[in-house]
């Protein structure tokens, strides 16, 4: 079984460690001699002690905010029997495939002096950076949380209120306590999220507020400084691994204690106690809301009026224009980029589910598993800027050089979806009960067969909502993309960044209309997704 | 008291439960007992508060509880697997009401260890409900909701995951510890043994409907019908002739059962085989029990029923016996 794993694994060596490693080696060599110290000497500095500071800070506040307007919008959203409540779903989880390019322009229009909350004054300071972050994560505790919390069995907690407590102690020591695993997960993976922001604050905080991630950018693309590079991304790599393993105890601990109880639906009428949640709700959608709506007024405003000029102009390219190719063109690119980079991480995924949700016989074989099922989960964390100046870098020369294979871009982009695919196939396969393909065995069924009706009836559906899940990152992946498009083949997130890097209210009229449409594909992906009813998509 | 009066719960527009009414006295313990989806379990948690009542009402000692939140009306509910808090300890558990009341920790401490004892398991504080037996952990369930000392304990099918010998011995237990504590008790079950051993008095729901109410022995000795005869266990149900042939070789009057359509509810050993019995007929099924032999026999002009015989008693299929009657076994039915 263990055999099926070498195909994703060797794929991961190659186009994961090699680049990852060759990039932090490059720092912590200098002419063939090994000076880390050297390297490390950028930890020093003060201005390292500011991004340092500011991306621990900035992302603890934004997964407290996340957690505090979450919890409450997912309790209303899953437990509570209100009308449009799956499209209201469906709303929620947008924001997580939004391109963060699209994200980072859709505050800045809302926030801009000019825009519709500018008064608050909000324009480029790190609150709007943090609001960004939690708009992003919502969607994440929405849909980690909400799967448990949708089946958490509700005869516990009525059980203690029969025995004398009040709703609020009811959600105290018994409902929290029941959600703590799948809280802890879902904030570790909204902090890890948070801190290794890119796309977000490239465009909201400009040089003037920098995390890790858009400093290791800075430190490679504007001054050349690759050891101070290599060393934050080795830090950013250690951070991130013993993350990760505290989210992955969180989840062991989860599926061990779960007693759920039956499919069927236990949401309940509304309650006059539930206002207080319905307020956070209400307040939680504002903020999904306002950017969208902020980004579309913005983008169909022409001047003093209002027209799709800025739409049209996206199938042309003017004379003035800092693009080399229409918009339109990038549109196309985007997209066949992202159909092969699903298809790559839905082949390599599949691969690794099969592997990684088998039971293993005896300890050995069990920790093996356990260790491929966390490695696999790395390319979430680690850098995407660092991975793609690594594929610059390392695959340059022969055997492997890609720099010219027009396969690089969905390469990169397939090992940051590759994570989320398997944690969506996962866990479906985990579900389907060991006897039941053993009974299919003893009744004479090939292992192929086996295959064909246990597990493909259950995971059919799965594994296309994953497949668009796939699309969606990759569509809106620009860490790795920024330093891999090529000018005249470029992808619509590095187009709209291009566009708003650049003066003028055109461009940044057509940055918006890209942006919208982009967003638009992403969030009709996500429609389809939602629409094979298929939960734990995002479920980390 | 609890006072049920005319209580309906809908489900979608169709009834749940059905105007139902009862009275349970202070210090005594009513089975509802039905099948499953009778809506038995709707009645419990409609009581409970945990049921919008379509219509009707439930008081206690003469006050209306519809605007008494669940956690207000001093009830306490045990489900069927016991639904313990994982992340506490039984202590943890146990004292659970104890600390909502925010009882000083040495008074609370000694309650917890004296309701252990209560319920047999001393010393048990510690473990974590992970660690304990189904029936253990039912035990502890009971014990925490008999810390709340409630005027009303509820209690949902509390045996049925249990497995049959547990079950007998637990029930037993349960009547115990009730009766002990002097607490009122409304149990839901679809097993009229746990129901014989725990409860002083019976309720028998069908379809959404209380169809039959007393004290179990009432219950028990009058069945209303045949419906309710075969769900308290009476193994045959005969009608018109051969009620009559029955009853009569039983030395009752054929009178009793003249008038048409009435019947008669026979358990098992009602019928028994006896050298010089009235009734004669052929063995159509012969299986050995540790206690009897369980037969199916043909007799001419009543049909197939059941019967018992001694286990060492040399009966094989296709024999002729004779049976005698058990009156005491029966129960005439009014319909």
């Amino acid at each position: 079984m263990i055999a099926l794993a070498t195909i994703p694994v060797a794929t991961l060596l190659v186009f994961f460690v090699l680049p990852v490693g060759g990039m932090v080696t490059r720092g912590l060599w200098v002419e063939g001699s090994f000076e880390p110290l050297g390297a490390l000497e950028v930890l020093t500095r003060s201005r390292t002690h500011r991004v340092l500071w500011f991306t621990v800070w900035s992302a603890a506040a934004a997964t407290l905010i996340t957690l505090v307007l979450g919890l409450p919008l997912t309790f209303v959203l899953y437990r509570l029997r209100l009308p449009g409540r799956q499209p209201l779903r469906a709303l929620v989880m947008v924001p997580f495939v939004m391109p963060t390019v699209v994200v980072g322009v859709a505050f800045r229009t809302l926030l801009a002096p000019s825009g519709p909350l500018g008064a608050l004054g909000l324009d480029g300071t790190p609150t709007a950076i943090v609001a960004a972050m939690v708009f992003f994560n919502l969607a994440v505790v929405v849909r980690t949380v909400g799967g448990l919390w949708e089946h958490l069995d509700p005869r516990r907690e009525q059980a203690a209120a029969a025995l004398g407590a009040s709703p609020w102690q009811v959600l105290r020591t018994v409902t929290l306590p029941a959600l703590a695993p799948a809280v802890v997960s879902a904030a570790s993976v909204v902090f890890l999220f948070c801190a290794t922001a890119f796309g977000v604050v490239l465009t909201l905080g400009g040089l003037r507020y920098a995390t890790v991630e858009t400093e290791i950018y800075l430190l490679t693309t504007q001054f050349l400084d690759l050891r101070a590079a290599a060393a934050l991304s080795l830090l950013q790599l250690v951070v991130v691994t013993g993350l990760l393993a505290a989210a992955h105890l969180g989840r062991s601990r989860r599926e061990q204690s779960l007693d759920r109880s039956s499919a069927r639906s236990v949401a309940r009428q509304l309650r006059r106690s539930d206002l207080p949640a319905l307020a956070a709700s209400l307040l939680a959608l504002l903020l999904v809301l306002a950017p969208v709506a902020a980004l579309v007024v913005g983008s169909l405003k022409v001047g003093d009026g209002w027209g799709f000029d800025h739409y049209r102009a996206l199938g042309s390219r003017r004379e003035d224009s800092p693009l080399l190719v229409p918009v339109s063109e990038a549109l196309v690119n985007s997209w066949k980029v992202a159909v092969d980079a699903a298809l790559l991480a839905m082949v390599l995924g599949c691969l690794v589910s099969v592997v990684v949700s088998r039971t293993g016989r005896g300890r050995r074989e069990r920790r093996t598993l356990a260790v491929l099922d966390g490695v696999f989960m790395l390319p979430l964390g680690v850098s995407a800027v660092t991975l793609g100046f690594g594929f610059l870098i390392t695959l340059d020369r022969p055997p492997l050089d890609l720099r010219s294979s027009p396969l690089l871009v969905p390469i990169a982009q397939a090992m940051v979806a590759l994570p989320l695919v398997v944690r969506t196939v996962t866990p479906v396969l985990r579900s389907i009960d060991p006897r039941q393909r053993q009974a299919a065995a003893a009744l004479g069924a090939s292992p192929l067969r086996v295959l064909g009706t246990v597990d493909l009836p259950t995971v059919w559906r799965p594994l296309l909502a994953a497949t668009g899940f796939a699309l969606a990152v990759s569509l809106g992946e620009f860490g790795a993309t920024s330093f891999l498009s090529r000018a005249e083949q470029p992808t619509m997130p590095v187009v709209i960044y291009q566009l708003i890097g650049h003066p003028g209210a055109d461009n940044y009229g057509m940055a918006l209309a890209a942006s919208v449409v982009l967003a638009l594909l992403t969030a009709l992906l996500m429609a389809v997704v939602e629409r094979l009813r298929f939960g734990s998509v995002g479920a980390f | 008291m609890l006072s049920v009066r005319d209580l309906s719960v809908h489900f979608d527009g169709h009834p749940a439960v059905d105007g139902v009414s009862f009275d349970l006295p202070v210090g005594e313990v009513l089975a509802v007992l039905g099948p499953s989806g009778c809506g038995k379990s709707t009645l419990l948690r409609a009581v409970a508060g945990l049921e919008p009542l379509a219509s009707g009402r439930v008081a206690y000692d003469g006050q209306d509880l519809a605007r008494v939140p669940t956690h207000r009306r001093g009830f306490a509910l045990m489900f069927q697997e016991g639904q313990l808090f994982w992340h506490q300890s039984v202590a943890g558990n146990v004292g659970y009401p104890l600390r909502l009341r925010r009882t000083p920790r040495p008074a609370a401490g000694r309650r917890v260890a004296e309701l252990l004892e209560l319920v047999g398991l001393p010393g048990y504080g510690d473990r974590s409900p992970a660690t304990l037996s189904g029936g253990e952990r039912q035990r502890v369930a009971l014990a925490r909701s008999l810390a709340a000392e409630p005027r009303l304990l509820l209690l949902d099918e509390p045996l049925s995951a249990l497995d049959r010998e547990l079950r007998e011995r637990l029930a037993a237990d349960l009547r115990r510890i009730l009766v002990t504590s002097e607490t009122t008790a409304l149990l839901v079950t679809h097993d009229q043994e746990e129901a014989f051993a725990v409860a002083d008095r019976m309720a028998v729901m069908r379809s959404a409907r209380v169809v039959q109410e007393g004290t179990v022995d009432e219950v028990w000795r009058a069945p209303v019908d045949s419906e309710v005869a075969g769900f308290l266990g009476y193994a045959t149900v005969l009608r018109g002739r051969p009620a009559e042939q029955v009853l009569a070789a039983g030395g009752t009057a054929a009178r009793s059962v003249e008038v048409p359509g009435r019947a008669v509810a026979l358990r098992r050993s009602a019928l028994s085989r006896s050298s010089d019995g009235p009734l004669r007929g052929r063995v159509l099924a012969a299986r050995v029990t540790p206690e009897q032999l369980r037969l199916v026999v043909d007799l001419p002009g009543i049909g197939e029923v059941h019967a018992v015989a001694d286990p060492d008693a040399a009966v094989e299929v296709g024999h002729e016996i004779r049976l005698s009657v058990d009156l005491g076994r029966t129960a005439v039915l009014p319909s």
